[in-house]
Formats: structure tokens, sequence, C-alpha cells
């Protein structure tokens, strides 16, 4: 038997590369490829974030004055793939997955550590690929839902790079999540039960669970619409008998769904990181399982919320309002742990707590408009409007990425055995609070006082609004510059972290920073509680635990 | 504080997982994917109920879709399965060449449905793009037969790896085989399926 059908044993190539030229190389290990998921995102976010900050330029006149409409749309469109599907997935999925869940099952790799390089090698070229169509024959213009009849009237070849891009980076996310359900339910260390892994587990659990589900019906749809276009079939082409509400149930079957592929695994680093910075145990941890177990039942079920406005039928449209309601009960019992673990806990206002407690009240304003959404009457008002643009972005930027954020200055010391500068990291996190809320809070009045989205050109009563929201992305932009510094200036010159800063009690912290190629010299230690803080450990060091 | 286990407590616990196991959990990836795969199969399934449902225009108004020649497919694919079980049977038996004769008659039984469906293929009144249901049913079946053609080269695979002495598929690494069966054994359910759906509804 070859060794590399061992789990939990490296592959002999796994050593091969060392340095940092083992993060250009298809390393085997999971460390490696989760660090890899993470540059490649944050690389995406940059040029997603330039693409948001020419839209924004854009929005400042109401003429459509700074680029055609045609290059506002394709913008649009890019933007909006490659924050979702180039970043966000990629970094909550991908990064913290493959960096931390071998640890947490207390697992020397993941369950199939080739298959595992191939989904990350998968994104750059998708994600390049999907940038140069815009220099070739022009990008997509149909926005990243690429409804038809638009995306099949629109000049074809950049609609079928898009396709093209987002089916290689469906596949990625389907391998990705095949490995997650295989390593979490089945390469666990003997003696450790489901019931007392790290919330992370379960979030990815039920993220791999919606990925595995949801994925290959959006793979499905795509490969109809690509026919349309190449082959001239009809499936969703009015003219030729086709129908389009079908394509939007397919593709909100996903794409519902793909809210929760974003935001599950956030819920699963804020449970990580919370109980830590305040030394309290995790408030609740049977009903936090429960609760995530729940939103992926209903995640499935409430898809077409956003179609009705589509001529749902009203007996559709009472059943989705209602399921979607119900969504708010497990994510309200979630946010009600957050808080019962950080009451009267020794909470220290770090970096990494500060982005935790922004997505916690970010989270809550845009969990609000959504239950606000899914009543009928309300959506059918602002449908389309930037009140919806408003509600996402608190979902998906004061979400998913200010836990990113906080679990990059969470989790720098062990990538690279060097600390995060505090003050820096306190300095970014106000201005992108700030110019986050600045950017999208006055967005909920545009929407609700009519200006639609997607156009580059609206009516001039909006403008001083506009405006407002344009400084505010432009905070945001320039927040990410103290960021960039101070990683540089860490992994230069910062302090030596030790191996457990953070007087952590979660498997990672249980070893060197960075950890060696096997994860553990000698075997893996058996963590039973890994919530287990209380007022008097909360001054021992890592040492006395043991 | 009893949330680590010392190390010396928990030394036999480590030991790596034995083969056994091992099989256990490349079996779940399998599942895993088996379950995305029919989830591939459903959503193309529920776009073409809701066309018929909403917009019958299609063979059926128009002509009869003929049915020897699916039902002849059915029987080669069903008949398949068995066959794919016998050889396991004998792989189990350490007899291998009998077992590669059932691996070889497997193998044929998918090709002769792949040559079977292009007859289908040349003898159907409509193309790909006449009508809806023309498209959907294409891409039904061109979709399926994806499948059986990658499940008749892995079958040619495990065929060729069963050889003793020097093949590496055998009773003791067994997975490769059990992996292209349940395979083997969905794509023929998703068949049954597909037929019920597309000719006898
Ligand atoms: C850097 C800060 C960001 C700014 C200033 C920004 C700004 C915008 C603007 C102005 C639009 C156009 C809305 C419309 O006309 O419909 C938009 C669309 C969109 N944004 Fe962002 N955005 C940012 C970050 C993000 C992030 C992190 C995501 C992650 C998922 C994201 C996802 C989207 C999506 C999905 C769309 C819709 C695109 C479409 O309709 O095809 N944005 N964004
Ligand atoms: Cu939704």
């Amino acid at each position: 038997m070859t060794i590399s059908l061992k789990p939990g044993n490296t592959p002999p190539e796994k050593l091969q590369p060392t340095g940092w030229l083992k993060y250009l190389s298809f390393s085997l290990d999971h460390k490696v490829i989760g660090l890899q998921y993470l540059v490649c995102g944050f690389f995406f976010y940059l040029i997603g974030g330039s693409l948001a900050g020419a839209i924004r330029v854009e929005l400042t006149s109401p003429l459509s004055d700074f680029m055609p409409r045609e290059v506002y749309n394709q913008v649009l469109t890019l933007h909006g793939t490659i924050m979702i599907f180039l970043w966000i997935v990629p970094v909550v999925n991908g990064a913290f997955g493959n960096y931390l869940i071998p640890f947490y099952v207390g697992a020397r790799d993941m369950a199939f550590p080739r298959l595992n390089a191939v989904a990350f090698w998968l994104i750059p070229p998708s994600g390049l690929m999907l940038i140069t169509s815009y220099f070739i024959n022009g990008a997509a213009q149909s926005g990243w839902t690429a409804y038809p009849p638009l995306s099949i009237t629109t000049p074809a070849a950049g609609q079928i790079i898009w396709i093209l891009s987002v089916l290689l980076l469906g596949g990625s996310s389907i391998f990705g999540g095949i490995n997650f359900i295989a390593t979490i339910l089945k390469l666990r260390r003997p003696g450790l039960k489901l019931m007392q892994l790290p919330m992370y587990c379960w979030a990815m659990l039920g993220t791999s669970i919606l990925v595995v589900l949801s994925t290959p019906v959006l793979a499905g749809t795509l490969i109809l619409l690509s026919f349309d276009i190449v082959a001239h079939t009809g499936f969703f082409n009015p003219s030729l008998g086709g129908n389009v509400i079908v394509y939007q149930h397919l593709f909100w079957f996903y794409s519902h769904p793909a809210v929760y592929i974003m935001v599950l695994p956030a819920f699963g680093l804020v449970s990580e990181i919370l109980p830590i910075h305040s030394r309290k145990p995790l408030f609740g941890y049977t009903t936090m399982v429960f609760s995530i177990m729940g939103i992926v039942v209903l995640g499935l079920v409430v898809w077409a919320h956003h179609m009705f406005t589509s001529g749902t039928p009203p007996w559709m449209r009472l059943f989705f309002t209602i399921a979607t309601a119900f969504i708010a009960v497990p994510t309200g019992i979630k946010f009600f742990n957050w808080v019962a673990t950080l009451w009267g806990g020794k909470i220290s206002l770090n970096a990494a707590m500060l982005f935790s407690c922004g997505f916690i009240i970010n989270f809550v304003l845009g969990g609000i408009t959504g239950v606000a959404l899914a009543q009928v009457p309300f959506d059918v008002h602002v449908h389309d409007t930037y009140f919806v643009v408003a509600h996402f972005h608190y979902i998906v930027y004061g979400g998913s990425v200010f836990v990113i954020f906080s679990s990059i200055y969470h989790w720098f010391p062990k990538f690279t055995g060097k600390m995060l500068n505090e003050n820096l990291g306190r300095f970014h996190f106000i201005i992108t609070f700030i110019g986050f809320n600045l950017c999208f809070a006055p967005q909920h009045w545009l929407g609700l006082n009519g200006m639609p989205r997607r156009v580059a050109e609206y009516d001039p009563q909006f403008q001083l609004i506009n405006q407002i929201s344009s400084v505010g992305a432009l905070l945001m932009a320039l927040s990410t510059l103290p960021f960039l510094w101070n990683i540089l200036q860490s992994i230069l010159y910062g302090d030596e972290a030790g191996d457990n800063p953070w007087n952590a009690l979660t498997p990672e912290w249980l070893t060197s920073s960075p950890p060696p190629v096997e994860n553990w010299e000698g075997e893996a230690p058996l963590v039973l509680e890994p919530y287990g803080y209380g007022e008097k450990d909360s001054t021992k060091t890592q040492e006395q635990l043991k | 504080m009893t949330s680590i286990v010392p190390k010396e407590q928990s030394s036999e616990s480590t030991k790596d997982l034995s083969t056994e196991e091992h099989e256990d959990f490349r079996l779940f990836g399998l599942i895993a994917f088996l379950i995305a795969d029919g989830m591939t199969f459903a959503g193309f399934f529920a776009a073409y109920l809701t066309f018929k449902a909403v917009n019958p225009i299609g063979p059926d108004a128009v002509y009869e879709l003929e049915l020897p020649l699916p039902t002849l497919n059915t029987v080669l694919l069903l008949l398949s399965s068995f066959t794919f079980h016998r050889a396991g049977k004998f792989l189990e038996k350490n007899q291998s060449k009998e077992c590669q004769k059932w691996l070889l008659i497997t193998g044929s039984l998918g090709l002769a449905f792949l040559i079977s469906q292009m007859f289908e293929y040349f003898t159907l009144p409509f193309g790909l793009t006449d009508n809806l249901f023309a498209s959907t049913f294409y891409a039904l079946t061109g979709f399926h037969g994806l499948h059986v053609t990658l499940g008749s080269i892995m079958i040619m695979i495990i065929w060729w790896q069963t050889r003793v002495p020097s093949g590496r598929v055998n009773n003791e690494n067994k997975f490769p085989f059990e992996a292209v069966e349940l395979y083997w054994h969905f794509v023929d359910g998703i068949w049954v399926v597909l037929f019920i759906i597309l000719y006898l509804l």
C-alpha cells in the first residue's frame, strides 16, 4: 500500500518544498493550503474592492460620466462575482477550514490531501480567467445572478467565460465540502466525540452539507444556460418557449444557501474567538449545535423569497415568508448565546474582539432588514432597490468580512509565530467600522425612497446621500492600508508570539507557532473541553493548565 | 481542569487508523460525492418536470416516444449491476480469473447501453434545438450517458487492475473495486428514475 493512503500520515511529497516557496507549490499540507486560500482570497478582495471603488466613483454624480453603461454593468458583475466566489466563500471555508479543522479533530491532515490541493488550485486560474474576460471580449454584464434572458442576449464570450469560471469555482467548493465532511465525521482522534468538537467544526459540517446539496444544482443550471448561449436551445429563452422563472428557482436554490455558506463558517469562527478573549465558556453549546443544523435545514427551503416579484403564486409567497421568518429563530439563539458568552466575562478589547463585536452589531442590523424583506408587501416595495444592496452588504461585509479580519488578528500568531500590532489593529477596526456604516447605512434610505440598484444613472435628488456613501467607501478602502502595513511590519519585525499567546484551550494552540508539518511533535492532545475557561484559569499559563 | 488528557493516558488511542477504518472514511467521501452528483440530476429532473407542467409542448403532443430501445437499455443496466455484484463475490473468494470475466461482461453491457442509446438518438425524429422537451430530453439522457461512459472506463481500469499477480486491486485492497461498484449502482439507479420520468410519465 502506498503511504499516501494512510490517513493522518504525511505523504512524502508534503515535505519537499521549504521556505516561502512552498506556498507557490502543489503542497499537500493542510496548513499551507489554508494560507494559500487566504492570501489568494485577499488578492481577489483587493481587485473586487477596487471595482467597488470604481462603482462608487461613478455614483458620486447622477450622470453616467465616469464610465459608459456597459462598462458599469461589467464592473458591477465582476465586483459581485469576485467578492462572493473568490473572496468570501474560499476564505471562510477554504482558508480557515483547511487550517483549523485537522487540528480540531486531532488529525495530521485532511481526509483527502490531494483533492484538497486540487480544490485550491482550481481557484487562481478561474479567477484570472474571469478577470481577463474583461479585456478579451467584454466581461459578462448581467450581474452575479446572470438572469436570462439578459445573460443569453448580451455578447456571448464574456458570459461563457463567466459560466466556466463559476463552474470551476463551484467544483472547487464541492471538493472542499466532501473533504470537510469526511474529515469531521470520520477522521476524529479516537476518544473524541462529536459533541466535544469546537463549534467551528459544526459550522463547517453544516456548511459542507449545504455545499454538497446545493452547489451541484447551480452547476446543472449553468450548464443548461451555456447550452442556451452556445447551442441556441431554449431552456430559459422565452422566445423559444423556455421559462426564465425555472432559472430563478434553480439559481436561488443554490444562492440562498450560498448566503449561509458565507455566513455559517463566520458564526463558527466567532464562536471560537469570543470565549478566548472573554475568558468564559461558550454559552449554550448544545443549542448552538442545534441552531446550526436548524439553519441548514431551513436554509434549503426558503429560496423563493428572492422571487416574490417574479409572479410567484400566493400560496408560495405565504410558505416562503413563513419559512424565512422561522430562520430568525435559530439565528436569534446564536446571537443570544454570543451575548451571554460575553456577559460578565473578562473582556480584552483587542482587535480580534473588536471585529467580532462589530460583526455581532452589523449582523443584527442586517438580520432585521432581512426579516423585513421576507414580508411580501415590503419586499414588493423595495425589491431591486438600494435597500436590498444595503441589506446584503450588512450581511456579507458587516458579517463575513468583519469575521475574516477578526480571525486574521486572532490566528496570525499561530500562522506566523509573530504578534500583530494591537494599536494599529484597533485603528483599522475603527476606520473600517465607521466607513462601513457610513457607506451602507444611508443606502437603506436610498432604497426606501426608490433608487433602483444596478444603474449608473439616477435621479439628482439622491446625489448627496450617494456622495456620503462614497466617502464611507473611501474610508473602507483607506482602512486596508494600516492592515497591510501591520501584516508586513509584523512578519518582518513583529514580536515573537510564543505557542499560545491567548492562553487558549482549543487544540491548535497546544502546538508550536507556526506548527510543525505533522501538526504536533509526538501525538495529538485529546481536548475534551475546548471552552473550559473560568475565573480561576484566566490567569494561568498554558504550562500550568497541562 | 480535565480538559486536556495528559499524554501518558492516551497513548494507545493515537495509533494510526487501521485499514478498515480507513476505507470507512473514503467510503464516506464517495457517498458525499454521489449525493452531490445526484443533486445535479435532481436539478435537471425538477427543471424537466416544471417545463412539462407549465409548458407542455413536446413530442408527447406531436409524436410518441418509442419504448423498445429504452426498455432494452433498462434491462442492460440492471443486468450489469447484477454482473458487477457477481464479480465482487469472486474477488472476495480470491478467484480473480472469474472476477475478471464478470467485470468484462459488465463493461460490455455498459458499452452495449451506449451503442443502443446512440442508435436511439439517430432514430428519434427530433433534434436538440427543436423544442423545449427535445432539449431537456437530450440534456438529461446525454448527461446520464456521460456518466455511463465514465463508469465503463473505470470498469475497464478495475478489470485491468484485478489481474494476478501484478494487478493492484485484490481482496486486500478492495476499495477501488467497491467504489466503482457503488458508482455503477448509482448510475443505474438514476437511469431507472430517468426512465420512469422521461418515458413513462
Ligand atoms: C469594499 C466595500 C464594498 C463596496 C463599497 C461595495 C459597493 C457595491 C455597490 C455600489 C454595488 C452596486 C449595487 C447595485 O447597483 O446593485 C455592489 C454590488 C454588490 N456587491 Fe458590493 N461592495 C463592497 C463589498 C462587497 C463584498 C465584501 C461583497 C461580498 C459578498 C459584495 C457583494 C456584492 C454583490 C453580490 C453585489 C451585487 C452585484 C450584482 O448585482 O450583480 N460587495 N457593491
Ligand atoms: Cu435568501
